[in-house]
């Protein structure tokens, strides 16, 4: 169980579209966290580029609310075989659909984007048979 | 100063997704899961977040021929919704399903030192650097 908390989700995803906003509006940039991590595997110029950047924030972000009673979570209650089959997995798909839940969720939704609909509509739903299959069919 | 608005709009995504607790992998399960003890929280989240990006694109990026510290936008130009597309996005599913993290929020969980999220990072950038290998192939 977890607890509903609208308030704090709606403030949240408000920072989220701001933030995908501002890298738009400034820097003509989309905020999609697999582009932005493959670019840096893939970037062979060996110099600083934007993307870097703006991984550093995404990291700092969470230290910047924690003052404020916003946590990361402290245990993963998950094993590793899932850690690991279901990160690549995470990897795998997210860079042969061209986005996850942030370039094709957000940006990509909400510029309208069919493509981005399909693809919010596919991980949607393979997510919550596979949370199905997993918790009620195999009842792990 | 294009380094520093990327590293700012970097700090504003890590920040909204703790707010919103989307770095808690057990709030995604439970919004993922509709039978059982389902958690809503997350459709606020992205209700939200689209809400902000859906406006401001309409009203204010529609009207601009460039962006404001950048020569010109760089938006997808792929069109066509292919099988490459469906697949990806569904093997992207079903590991969010087996672990309730994405992206995102798994680079934002690091800073918590937490040795499983450095294990899903590596694994998932195997995934990416493979699934890109592959696409080059073709």
């Amino acid at each position: 169980m977890t607890e509903f908390t609208p308030y704090s989700a709606l403030l949240g995803g408000i920072l989220l579209g701001l933030s995908g906003f501002l890298l738009l509006f400034l820097n003509g940039r989309i905020a999609g966290i697999t582009g932005i991590v493959a670019n840096l595997f893939f970037n062979f110029s060996k110099k600083l580029t934007w993307q870097i950047y703006f991984l550093i924030g995404l990291v700092l972000g969470p230290l910047v609310v924690m003052p404020f009673g916003f946590n990361l979570p402290t245990d993963i209650d998950l094993g590793w075989p899932a850690i690991i089959i279901g990160g690549f997995l995470v990897g795998f798909g997210s860079r042969m659909g061209s986005g996850c839940t942030s370039g094709h969720g957000i940006c990509g939704m909400g510029r309208f984007s069919p493509r981005s609909i399909i693809a919010t509509i596919s991980f949607m739903s393979a997510g919550i048979v596979t949370v199905f299959v997993i918790r009620h069919l195999l009842g792990v | 100063m294009n380094f520093l608005i990327a590293l700012f709009c970097g700090l504003l995504f890590g920040a909204g997704l703790t707010v919103a607790q989307m770095v808690d992998p057990n709030k995604v399960l439970n919004f993922l899961d509709l039978a059982g003890t389902w958690d809503a929280s997350l459709a606020f989240v992205m209700g939200g977040a689209l809400v902000v990006y859906s406006l401001t694109y309409q009203f204010i990026i529609k009207k601009m021929k460039t962006p404001l510290c950048e020569k010109s936008f760089s938006l997808p130009t792929q069109k066509i919704v292919d099988k490459r597309l469906i697949i990806g996005s569904s093997l992207f599913g079903l590991g969010w399903g087996i672990t309730g993290i994405c992206p995102g929020p798994a680079i934002a969980n690091l800073s918590s030192g937490n040795i499983k999220v450095v294990g899903f990072i590596l694994a998932m950038t195997v995934g990416i650097v493979v699934a890109k290998k592959l696409s080059n192939n073709n």
